[in-house]
């Protein structure tokens, strides 16, 4: 059986936040459920620039928009279509690696 | 399909304003299921966002359908600051508005009355035709220290260039960065800015991201680090304020060594040798002393932008913010224009509405049928700042908000006696000196509230309340700047009107010739829209709601050539001379200086090294959120639980030398004020300066005085001054160069209340 899952490319989430929202208003969620959060990572790098990273992290409610998916209404689970710098991807595993190839810092998540 | 997906119908729209807040242009579709918007989703179709979308959009519902928005005419009962108010029918209140004007008009004359807006977005037809109508000069965005929010911006490439200019990011196109016109900018300057946080002025944050994906690299120059600056080639480390420095010595290197494009110079440039002169105040190692950046990364920086066309300088509201905002932004757009950057694909475009159709009447003649032939002369020598400033007089209609609030006070040159407050919480948002306009706000005899929720403003001075509708209630349409479309509404909910009904059912009243030309708002659309072919039935029906020009005057590039930027027809810039104005002669008519040059922040390290001594860390406010549109959104649910904290930022050395810990609260503090706020370590933040961001009251505390939702509590612009306005009128407002210290909390201290003031509050 095929493993579904979400490619994020690290290098272009700018840690908005949309794709929270977006999952709460799909599946009713009220403030404090959410099926994916947002980290901020600031560190120094060797140079002693200061890089600002945010890191995606899908929770255990993320049922990659299973019924958005299954009822035709959408291809895409809602996060993927309304991140702003679309680095979200959505697919099957197989799928995920081919594209992740092409992204800077890939980071798939199967669920 | 199961009933989660099942909808009565799906309504296209244009995001705008009330609702995300923010400026707008996104397409969206509003699912409707038993009259409620029930989903909201962007529209993959539209060209603008390509389907993506916002926290704030992705939260309409909860914004809309919030127990505690207006939903119908309100007025006070009780003193201004109990809380005690009671429901009104429109009539009433459209009655007791017009009686309660009218009077004020009589007494006093109609400069009496203010019309006072937030930021721009699509306030600005609506709250012109209230109060050109009613005939006063006074349209203000009261609170806004030197008007320092674009104004400042758009002045200067009005007087250097004729028009204003974006970076181009394909947006006039309506295939974008696929059109076989566009050219990808090599770099992009970010100026001031962090774009994905706030979308600014007609331009989607993450159109700088779709940029880099294609290739272009980034010069940041921020006093922060961000998401941008760690991902530059060049990042520039500023130290707050000194923009105008940078920008005059970037200017110096790429004339010194000649990276400036001599044809375009040659050609279409006026007053280089000036410039050249000017510029010469302004070495390497002068200005890497006054901007804190080391010389060599100024240089790298100045020459990676200069040598490689096209790029774009994509720039923020610091700017206006600087010392002297005009001049700041003045000198910057010179370095487009050097560099051969200006109307070109991938540089930084002119930008003018799709099909030059404006939202609503401003060109003079336009002003004069409508509102008499005195009006002009009228607004531009009867409003606050006109007899000061001849910049300000003869640069779009703005009263100078630094003025306004002491004339709201002091009654001279003129006595202020109501005022109009509409897309505007000027106590828990834009308003410096959070005090002073308390003070001016009570003092007037009448205050009008359109918003969609209680407020700090509601609770402290409205006497009426009308509910604004959000932008899926309303009908309306924008050309800010391509494409022309339309907002389409998709349902009612309860008695809310949007802001062009509202005010055009006020303007009819007060000038019968508005009754006489647009009994309905659908007659402006259509006369707006009508003279090129288009109805707001047809933009609906049969194009989405959204039409792209595909030629003319409204579509780039290189418009100086074909004669297609000035009335005249000639070819050239729509200046004095017909060219870029390196050395502007209407500054010179204006009694400023024609060439741009730096000055140092009112308070700083360098300026006052006294009170340095004391505030040794620089307060920058405005640090945008996506979460938030300014003073809005901290009573959503979905946004609010990402956000919950007014904080500062600090770096955590600046901590451990005062023991202070991560998530501690403490006051930011100065000599005009304190306020409370947790602290997060960051090592974002530069050690000389710290993150506070605005816009911060509790809607979840007590409204009633003297609580305010803690708008004395929290709201960071009790610390910032009025009055240090630029020699334009326009910028200035420190919001970003204000010096502060942090300091611990103890237990029995309480913070700030609210003064106690004249309620000058005329009985119903």
């Amino acid at each position: 059986m095929k493993k579904y899952g979400l490619l994020f490319d690290l290098e272009y989430c700018v840690g908005c936040k949309t794709c929270c929202v977006a999952c709460q208003q799909e599946n009713g969620f009220d403030g404090d459920s959410c099926g994916i959060f947002i980290n901020e990572h600031i560190y120094k790098k060797n140079n002693g620039r200061v890089q600002v990273d945010y890191l995606p992290f899908p929770t255990q409610l993320c049922n990659l928009c299973e019924e958005r998916i299954s009822s035709g209404f959408d291809t895409r689970p809602s996060c993927v279509k309304h991140c702003p710098s679309a680095c979200i991807e959505y697919g099957d595993a197989e799928e995920l690696y081919e594209k992740a190839k092409k992204m800077v810092r890939p980071v798939i998540y199967l669920a | 399909m199961c009933d989660k997906y099942k909808f009565d119908n799906v309504v296209r729209s244009t995001a705008w304003s009330p609702g995300p807040g923010c400026h707008g242009g996104c397409g969206v579709k509003l699912y409707v299921k038993d009259n409620k918007v029930v989903r909201v989703e962007g529209d993959e179709e539209h060209p603008f966002n390509h389907g993506r979308s916002c926290p704030r959009m992705m939260a309409l519902t909860q914004y809309m359908y919030h127990p505690e928005r207006f939903l119908y005419p309100l007025k006070r009962v009780g003193k201004r600051g109990e809380g005690k108010f009671e429901r009104i029918s429109w009539d009433e209140a459209f009655d007791t508005i017009e009686q309660r004007f009218n009077e004020i008009k009589e007494k006093y004359g109609p400069e009496a009355v203010i019309f006072a807006q937030g930021t721009g977005r699509d306030i600005g037809g609506a709250i012109s035709f209230l109060c050109y109508s009613f005939g006063s000069p006074n349209w203000v965005q009261l609170g806004l220290s030197g008007q320092s929010c674009y104004t400042p911006r758009l002045g200067a490439m009005t007087m250097v260039q004729g028009a204003p200019c974006v970076a181009d990011c394909g947006q006039f196109f309506e295939k974008r960065y696929d059109d076989e016109r566009y050219q990808l900018p090599k770099y992009i300057v970010i100026w001031g800015q962090d774009p994905s946080a706030g979308c600014p002025d007609a331009f989607m944050g993450a159109w700088v991201v779709d940029c880099m994906k294609r290739g272009t690299k980034l010069i940041c120059i921020d006093p922060r680090n961000t998401f941008y600056t760690s991902r530059a080639e060049h990042f520039l480390q500023i130290r707050p304020g000194t923009d105008g420095a940078l920008a005059m010595g970037m200017l110096n290197l790429i004339i010194e060594n000649k990276w400036y494009d001599a044809e375009f110079v040659e050609k279409w440039c006026h007053g280089f040798e000036e410039l050249a002169e000017r510029c010469k105040e302004y070495p390497l190692q002068k200005v890497s002393q006054i901007t804190g950046i080391p010389q060599e990364d100024i240089f790298a920086a100045t020459k990676a932008y200069a040598t490689n066309n096209p790029s774009s300088i994509h720039w923020g509201v610091p700017i206006d913010m600087c010392p002297e905002g005009t001049t700041v932004a003045q000198a910057i757009s010179l370095l487009w224009c050097l560099t051969g950057n200006l109307d070109v694909p991938g540089g930084n475009v002119i930008a003018r509405p799709a099909f030059l159709i404006t939202t609503y009447p401003y060109d003079t003649q336009q002003m004069k049928d409508l509102y008499g032939e005195g009006i002009m002369d009228f607004i531009n020598t009867k409003r606050a700042g006109a007899d000061q400033y001849k910049y300000l007089a003869n640069f779009r209609g703005w009263a100078q908000p630094d003025l306004m609030v002491q004339q709201m006070i002091y009654g001279k040159p003129y006595p202020i006696k109501a005022a109009w407050i509409q897309t505007t919480n000027v106590l828990g948002g834009q308003a410096a000196d959070l005090n002073k306009h308390y003070e001016a706000l009570m003092n007037m005899e009448f205050n009008v509230v359109v918003d969609t929720f209680h407020n700090p403003t509601t609770m402290a001075v409205a006497d009426i309340i009308l509910p604004a509708a959000t932008f899926a209630e309303k009908e309306s349409f924008r050309t800010w700047y391509t494409p022309l479309q339309i907002i389409n509404p998709a349902v009612q909910v309860g008695e809310c009107k949007s802001d062009w009904e509202i005010n055009l059912e006020l303007a009819r009243r007060f000038n019968p010739s508005i009754r006489e030309k647009y009994p309905t708002f659908q007659h402006l659309v259509n006369e707006r829209i009508g003279a090129h072919g288009f109805t707001y039935q047809k933009l609906r029906d049969e194009h989405n709601g959204w039409v792209y020009p595909t030629e003319g005057p409204s579509v780039p590039y290189k418009r100086y050539e074909t004669g297609l930027l000035r009335r005249d027809g000639k070819p050239g810039f729509e200046t004095p001379t017909g060219k870029v104005e390196l050395w502007s002669t209407r500054h010179e008519e204006f009694d400023i200086d024609p060439l741009p040059f730096y000055k140092e922040p009112p308070e700083s390290e360098l300026a006052t090294p006294e009170l340095f001594k004391e505030y040794p860390l620089v307060m920058v406010t405005g640090k945008r959120s996506p979460l938030y549109f300014h003073a809005e959104h901290r009573n959503i649910p979905w946004l609010r639980s990402k956000d919950p904290y007014p904080k500062v930022e600090v770096n955590p050395k600046v901590l451990k030398e005062l023991g202070i810990s991560d998530g501690e609260w403490v006051w930011v503090e100065n000599q005009r004020g304190k306020v409370l706020r947790k602290v997060k370590a960051s090592i974002a933040m530069d050690e000389k300066c710290v993150s506070v961001p605005h816009g911060w009251w509790l809607p979840e505390e007590k409204g009633t005085y003297p609580d305010f939702f803690k708008a004395w509590t929290h709201n960071c612009n009790l610390l910032v001054p009025v009055g240090n306005q630029s020699s334009s009128g326009y910028g200035g407002g420190a919001y970003k160069t204000t010096l502060c210290r942090l300091r611990k909390v103890s237990p029995d201290e309480m913070p700030m209340l609210p003064p106690e003031v004249h309620d000058g509050a005329k009985e119903f």
